[in-house]
């Protein structure tokens, strides 16, 4: 198994351009929350969620569309995002450190914002709500292929892009024949990692209490909570292999055989993805059927490339960058207004804030902070072991790698409820079960990433190592733990931040019609957005994005460029 | 019969801006003219800016100042039919070989049958017959780079533009590929009117082209201009084709005088990237030979390229081990001192001449021992070096000296904290 390594291997110091870049999206932030509090009007309907089994299918229909819809979304974003910041040297100043923070933004921040803003839009009807659902598992799901697309087209080879400029390809051609395949692979890649990351927000968006108002939508995460909710085991089970199922079977379908054949879009650099078979993708490359259509696709699209530079040529450059320079100086002083306004208003809402309210976030973002800590640090002590041993096994990999990804693609979300019963039996509260349910979203991406690790330490390594006798503690300091390091760092950054983000979810539990809560700083978004204090909910959001971030540039990335320069295995 | 000029450059000027409103110039003055039916080859040491001339003349980079015509209109408004064949032969991996072919044959407007029919005469000349389907990482380097030519042929380019084309092939592989490069040429089978190749290989220019033109070195200028009129096919053997490489070896090389200081024009001393174990082992095996080795002679016999061997000579001339006179290269006194002394000897005797005639380390010495605590972060001279390098090649400078002052025992460099340091500052207060 191998993770690509996705994050930007730029200087880490935080420069002026960063804090710039901040105050935008806290301008935007603002301004959707705003929106939340002027927009909360009444939404009367209360939907039912029927727990008869015979129902899974259709709502599990349901929920897979939102995904689907969610993750085309999050392509096309991806791609537009990723052309334009690599565009010019500004685009990408300013561009990249957005993306770095707007990833930190915890996405249930803009739960209430986004449903209420829809509602609004779409007075009575469902298909507001569908639409927040969807750009809520959107904002989750677009990040890292963002990032991924961004860092593939930066890294073609300056060669290759000569070629493209000598042999005067258009900007289609060059789309179709060098950025996209030359992307394929990470996108892919990432793709899966976003699809999975859906179900867990899935869970969060398709039910949820905002101002004492219910909110509903049919599909397998209603069906599971609502399950959980009235006590019944059964029916929780059958919901959650339900989704299961659905999970392997996209695995099997869609994902695995994407992979395989992505493989054809490596670069002789980077070695071939260890014999990887997918029976699915033989199949289909069996067939006449396929064979056909592919042939058809082809040629349409061949024939779509040759028309683009004859009839579709497009108009003289020199009108396309007027209108385009026009255009973006628009975009740019409407963006500016926004933001101003948003600010202004911002301001109005964070006057309800008294000095009493930043000392309860302190608190809070302490408790939090050592839950995060306290999360990492047992999920560190049980990934470890288990991960360089799958790692350095290969017999053990073959057999543990599929259960541990089965394991890893259940979202924690879907578990919660079932866990809850449990700690409500046990009557222990949420202190420390919340450490629990973060764990559970955070341990894999640890888990995954030591696995990763240890299996590319070089062989000779590890026989040198047996040679002279290196055992015990002093094996795990002069081999393993260097030899995993800048895995483990990797690994270590993506489940710091997915423990914030789960901190919401996980200290702010409503449960069977009562609320269940600890202090900490999710429990304070959550409770503040269902309770409609939107001031709260702004300061509080942007803590957490400050503290995310900060934590980032302060230490993970610091160990980033340690990793990358002292403990690369060359 | 007066022959069409291709293309020209007229006083181009390449450089790059380093800091504040300082620059570094790559390339200056570099006034060309390109015949109908020339193959020229240009040569210089590697960072000698030859890759930046072919690009400027591909259109693929701007140049800083001056212009390039082709066939009298400026480049930017000409039609040019201009390919170029580049040293990673830059292939599509997810393409067959028809398919990388056909790459540059789109945008010309043609139908599919008549792009399968240039592509595949295009292949067909360049010997790959029966390979159009395969895969290019199924085949061999000279193979592939044989589909880059065919991609630059297929769209019939009046001028081909070659960048070290065969640099990353094996040395048969490579003679193979000239060779038959060569053949299409002399013969007119090429659908081009002329050729400019990048290359560092002396032996190559000689045999493939009939014009060599040589950029010194920091900035790139034309410091010479050889015409080839060997007949094809040239005998390496012969006296006429050694003198030709005799002549461009010593063209190529820094004039004596150009290497020790290079100060003259308040210039910074510029040290060649070269090892203290290559240093010794080069020296060592001049003073098994006598002391004195012709330099084409001795590049041949360790099948060395330009790029390789002239920092190590350089290296030992501004050590003061050796010195260079008519193509040939001896040894000093001190040179055979050392070569002739044991490890401790060596150290000693390195630690003296590098003391004398390093300025960089020199510096790095005096930085050292006047600041108390005799610890410096390596960034202190980058920032210094950055007044006269690009930020790349002043790591390398860096580098070059950490390695000679390690060696010598002079300073010492901790890698994690990226610190010089004296490792007995006592001895040295004194």
């Amino acid at each position: 198994m191998k993770i690509p390594i996705s994050i930007p291997a730029e200087t880490f110091r935080i420069r002026a351009i960063d804090v710039g870049v901040f105050l935008i999206v806290l301008g935007i932030l603002s301004f959707i929350i705003y929106i939340a509090s002027q927009w909360g009007g009444p939404y009367e309907r209360t939907l039912e969620i029927d727990l008869n089994p015979a129902n899974i299918p259709a709502y599990a229909m349901q929920s897979l569309a939102r995904i689907f819809l969610a993750y085309l979304l999050s392509l096309v974003f991806s791609i537009w995002y990723g052309y334009t910041a690599s565009r010019t040297k500004i685009h990408e100043k300013i561009m990249i450190p957005l993306l770095d923070i707007l990833q930190s933004i915890p996405v249930l921040s803009f739960l209430p914002g986004v449903v209420l803003a829809m509602i609004a839009l779409f007075p009575g009807k469902r298909i507001g709500l569908e639409i927040a659902c969807v750009l809520l598992i959107f904002t989750g799901q677009v990040w890292n292929m963002t990032f991924s697309f961004y860092h593939s087209i930066s890294t073609i080879p300056k060669e290759m892009r000569e070629v493209v400029k000598i042999f005067k390809f258009n900007k289609f051609s060059k789309f179709l024949r060098l950025d996209l395949p030359f992307s394929a692979i990470g996108l892919i890649w990432n793709s899966m990692m976003s699809v999975a990351g859906g179900w867990f927000f899935l869970m969060a968006c398709e039910m949820f209490v905002l101002e004492d108002k219910d909110f509903r939508l049919p599909g397998l995460g209603s069906y599971i909570q609502t399950a959980a909710n009235t006590g019944n085991i059964e029916y929780v089970i059958y919901g959650l292999g339900t989704m299961i199922l659905l999970i392997i079977i996209l695995d099997v379908f869609i994902w695995r055989p994407l992979i395989v054949w992505s493989q054809r879009f490596r670069l002789e650099t980077i070695p071939p993805e260890d014999e990887r078979e997918s029976f699915v993708l033989n199949l289909f490359t069996g067939s006449t059927v396929i064979r056909k259509l592919a042939d058809f696709l082809n040629n349409g699209i061949n024939k779509i490339e040759k028309l683009s530079y004859t009839k579709f040529k497009l108009p003289e450059k020199s009108l396309i960058n007027k209108i385009s320079k026009i255009l973006g100086l628009i975009v740019l002083l409407t963006l500016i207004s926004i933001i101003l306004w948003a600010f202004l208003k911002a301001v109005g809402l964070l006057s309800s804030i008294t000095f009493n309210d930043i000392i309860i976030i302190l608190e809070a973002s302490f408790y939090s902070l050592i839950r995060v800590f306290v999360a990492l640090l047992i999920a560190l002590s049980w990934t470890l072991p288990v991960g360089v041993y799958i790692g350095l096994n290969p017999r053990a990999a073959k057999f543990l790698q599929g259960i541990v990804q089965i394991a890893a693609s259940v979202p924690a979300t879907a578990v919660f409820p079932v866990i809850l019963l449990f700690l409500i039996k046990l009557g222990g509260g949420l202190d420390i079960g919340a450490i629990f349910l973060m764990l559970l979203g955070t341990q894999w991406y640890l888990l995954f990433n030591i696995i990763a690790g240890a299996s590319s330490i070089p062989k000779d390594l590890i026989e040198i190592s047996r040679a002279y006798g290196i055992k015990g503690i002093r094996k795990w300091k002069t081999l393993i733990l260097p030899g995993i390091f800048p895995y483990l760092v990797t690994g270590l950054i993506t489940a710091s931040g997915g423990a914030w983000n789960a901190t919401i979810v996980s200290e702010y539990v409503s449960f069977g019609g009562d609320i269940m809560r600890t202090e900490g700083l999710g429990a304070l978004i959550s409770s503040s957005s269902a309770e409609g204090n939107f001031g709260l909910l702004l300061l509080s959001t942007c803590f957490m994005s400050a503290i995310v971030v900060g934590i980032n540039r302060l230490i993970w990335k610091r160990l980033f460029i340690l990793a990358k320069t002292k403990y690369v295995l060359e | 019969m007066k022959r069409e000029i291709i293309l020209e450059t007229k006083k181009i000027k390449k450089s790059f801006l380093i800091g504040k409103n300082r620059e570094i110039a790559v390339l200056e003055d570099i006034d060309l003219k390109i015949f109908s039916g020339e193959f020229v080859s240009i040569l210089g040491q590697s960072g000698a800016g030859k890759s930046t001339l072919l690009r400027i003349i591909a259109g693929l980079v701007e140049p800083s100042d001056g212009e390039v015509l082709y066939k009298g209109i400026p480049l930017k408004k000409a039609d040019a039919k201009i390919a170029v064949v580049f040293q990673s032969f830059a292939l599509f991996p997810w393409f067959t070989v028809l398919e990388n072919v056909k790459v540059g044959l789109v945008e010309l407007g043609l139908n599919e049958e008549q792009m399968n029919e240039r592509a595949i005469r295009a292949i067909d000349l360049v010997g790959l017959d029966g390979f159009e389907d395969a895969y290019p990482r199924e085949l061999s380097g000279g193979m592939r780079q044989r589909v880059g030519i065919a991609r630059a042929l297929a769209v019939e380019p009046e001028l081909l533009l070659m960048d070290e084309p065969f640099s990353a092939l094996d040395v048969l592989t490579a003679d193979n590929l000239r060779g038959d490069i060569i053949d299409l040429w002399k013969d007119g089978k090429l659908p081009v009117k002329a050729i400019i190749l990048v290359t560092h290989n002396i032996e190559e220019a000689v045999s493939m082209s009939s014009r060599a033109i040589i950029l010194s070195h920091n900035p790139g200028k034309i410091k010479a201009e050889i015409p080839i009129e060997l007949p094809y096919p040239r005998d390496r053997n012969s006296r006429d084709f050694k003198f030709l490489l005799d002549k461009i070896y010593t063209a190529l090389i820094k004039s004596p005088e150009e290497i020790p200081f290079l100060l003259a024009a308040g210039r910074y001393q510029f040290l060649p990237h070269a090892k203290v174990g290559a240093i010794a082992g080069l020296i060592e095996l001049v003073h098994d030979k006598g002391g004195i080795v012709d330099i084409y002679a001795l590049s041949s016999e360790l099948s060395m390229e330009v790029d390789d061997i002239f920092p190590l000579i350089e290296a030992a001339v501004i050590l003061d081990f050796g010195e260079i006179r008519e193509g040939d290269f001896l040894l000093t006194e001190k040179g055979k001192k050392w070569a002739e002394a044991d490890t401790l000897e060596k150290k000693e005797i390195f630690k003296e001449v590098a003391l004398q005639n390093v300025q960089l380390i020199k510096q790095i010495m005096q930085v050292l021992s006047t600041i108390s605590k005799h610890r410096v972060s390596e960034e202190f001279f980058i920032d210094i070096l950055k007044n006269h390098f690009t930020p790349e090649e002043s790591w390398n400078q860096l580098e070059t000296a950490i390695d000679w002052g390690r060696y010598a025992e002079l300073f010492a460099y901790d890698y994690d904290a990226g610190e010089l340091y004296l490792e007995a500052p006592e001895t040295i207060d004194m």
